[in-house]
């Protein structure tokens, strides 16, 4: 496996790993199916900054490392900045993935808009430019080595 | 053992094996010093081809093949079953496009047949049970008048399973007395994680084809063969020049196939007590690793099984992980999980046994080799269970099976 050195720390020392008892929001993406499930679960304050930020993950060493590195890009972050997190900020972070991995960067970016979903729904607050998650919805190309 | 100077504990013999030194001894002489080219004239060449000869003898002594000339060789287990399927549906076209197989062959098969299809051949795939057992009767059932083909794996690479090839021999040589001498249904057995390991004899099983590859069995890779029963009217399927009677064109690999040879040999001789000796570590880390991992199961059949295939599911776990961790710790797996076959979907082998998606992205296969020793598997067991410990903790599903809403 070419995996990065950089994905290969946080798969092995995964950063934030864990839950938030009673959890501003709570983001859960991905499906068995494909074989990634990622969770992240957010701490946002009142002056909407993410405090704290956790992972759990069912999935390979790139969706550890990307819903690692994902928690960290956010904490500390407003609500507004962490929506501007996309996958390939993600990718970049862990110097790059596997073609075949590229997947598992949209899943973080999604869980941490599922969260921000969540906040939102339980607080009946708006955020700009948020749309609501479509679970497990990213799309795969299972015939891709098909000739 | 020894790789690449580091100590790994290696439990990968079903995706390749170690070219063990005496193979390595009996090759370099054809390398280096009878190069030759076998179809020259020349002394040189008369002893580069006196031993493919010998060579195909071994092989043939190996499966119990009557004549030494019913062995080809080629370049590749794979290619051995592309020639066999593809040839035979070429040759048969004209009477039937029917095919039976199983929907847990490997790749070379399944692929292969997709092709067909996509050819106007119609496939069978039978289905198997939560063993990855087929059953002789299903398949006796599937056979149509338009069958030209019956192809089955002698043992399964993934989960070990080892069918009943000799049934269904016995099954398709009664079907044939029925028919004419020309419209016999052939029986090709993908035999690749069995030479070597288990008994073949191909007239005791009643195949017609046989595939085989020398790297499962300690000898080199890029070199396989394909028995060929006498009489049996198979067309080439790699043109050239006429080497193998003109049936397998290119010219020989002659050290390659010195290698196989000599590691058939070897791996022959050595096959009874090699299978007791695994059968016997087999079970008793199924045992060790089904006590000390909670949900846990094992994948194959428990006794029709390869004796060096190990394959468990670990529940709430993606294996891509288990594999990186026990390779953090020098010890080289393999998992039918998507994240390491290159696609995203997991085994298609653990989903026909009936596997759920989520179960079959956490198996763990560990296939054992002569080189693998039961200090290797008590360093394994020191591994394993705190490995799988901590992907659950990691795991979303096992917060959730461990707090059910």
């Amino acid at each position: 496996m070419n995996y990065s050195d950089k994905v290969m720390d946080y798969f092995l020392n995964p950063r934030n790993m864990g839950e938030i008892e009673g959890a501003s929001g709570i983001g859960l993406v991905g499906n068995a199916r494909c074989g990634d499930i990622m969770k992240i679960y957010l701490d946002i304050d009142g002056g909407n900054i993410i405090r704290d930020a956790k992972f759990k993950t069912f999935g390979c060493g790139a969706a550890v490392a990307t819903s690692s590195i994902a928690t960290e890009l956010i904490i500390g972050k407003t609500v507004q900045e962490a929506l501007e997190i996309t996958n390939s900020s993600v990718m970049e972070a862990l110097d790059g993935l596997p073609t075949a991995k590229v997947h598992c960067s949209l899943l973080a970016e999604e869980a941490i808009q599922a969260a921000l979903w969540d906040y939102a729904q339980k607080n009946g607050m708006v955020i700009e430019g948020l749309k609501p998650p479509t679970y497990g919805g990213h799309d795969h190309h299972h015939d891709a080595d098909e000739s | 053992m020894q790789m690449n100077q580091r100590d790994v504990i290696y439990l990968d013999n079903a995706a390749t094996t170690q070219v063990r030194p005496e193979v390595v001894d009996a090759m370099i002489e054809y390398l280096s010093k009878d190069y030759a080219n076998p179809s020259g004239i020349y002394a040189a060449s008369a002893s580069a081809k006196a031993a493919v000869d010998a060579a195909r003898e071994k092989i043939a002594v190996a499966i119990g093949a009557t004549y030494g000339n019913e062995i080809y060789f080629t370049g590749s287990g794979t290619e051995s079953i592309n020639w066999a399927i593809k040839s035979t549906a070429q040759a048969a076209k004209g009477r039937g496009r029917h095919i039976i197989t199983t929907a847990v062959e490997h790749h070379a098969v399944l692929h292969t047949c997709q092709f067909l299809e996509k050819n106007g051949f119609d496939v069978t795939y039978l289905p198997v049970d939560e063993y990855g057992m087929i059953s002789v009767d299903k398949l006796e059932a599937a056979i149509r008048p338009d069958t030209i083909l019956v192809t089955v794996m002698m043992a399964n690479n993934e989960v070990g399973t080892i069918m009943p090839i000799a049934k269904i021999g016995a099954v398709l040589a009664e079907i044939n007395t029925k028919r004419d001498k020309d419209a016999k249904i052939l029986f090709h057995t993908d035999a690749i994680q069995a030479v070597g390991h288990i008994p073949v004899d191909v007239n005791a099983l009643g195949v017609d084809l046989l595939s085989v590859s020398a790297h499962k069995l300690y000898g080199p890779k890029g070199v396989g063969a394909l028995y060929v029963r006498r009489g049996i009217k198979l067309p080439a399927f790699i043109h050239g020049g006429g080497q193998e009677r003109g049936r397998r064109a290119g010219t020989e690999n002659v050290a390659g196939i010195v290698g196989f040879g000599a590691a058939t040999q070897l791996a022959c001789a050595e096959m009874a007590e090699e299978a007791l000796r695994h059968t016997q570590m087999r079970d008793d880390l199924i045992g060790k690793i089904l006590a000390s991992v909670p949900h846990s199961h094992l994948n194959g059949h428990p006794i029709s099984r390869l004796p060096g295939n190990i394959n468990i599911t670990f529940e709430f776990i993606e294996g891509e992980g288990m594999l990186l961790l026990l390779d953090a710790r020098g010890i080289a797996a393999s998992s039918g999980s998507a994240c390491t076959s290159g696609s995203l979907d997991p085994s298609h082998v653990l989903l026909a046994m009936g596997l759920s998606h989520e179960l079959a992205h956490g198996s763990l296969r560990l296939s054992f080799g002569r080189y693998t020793t039961t200090e290797d598997l008590d360093k394994l067991m020191e591994a394993l269970p705190p490995i799988v410990e901590r992907l659950r903790n990691m795991s979303p599903l096992w917060e959730d099976f461990l707090k059910p809403i």
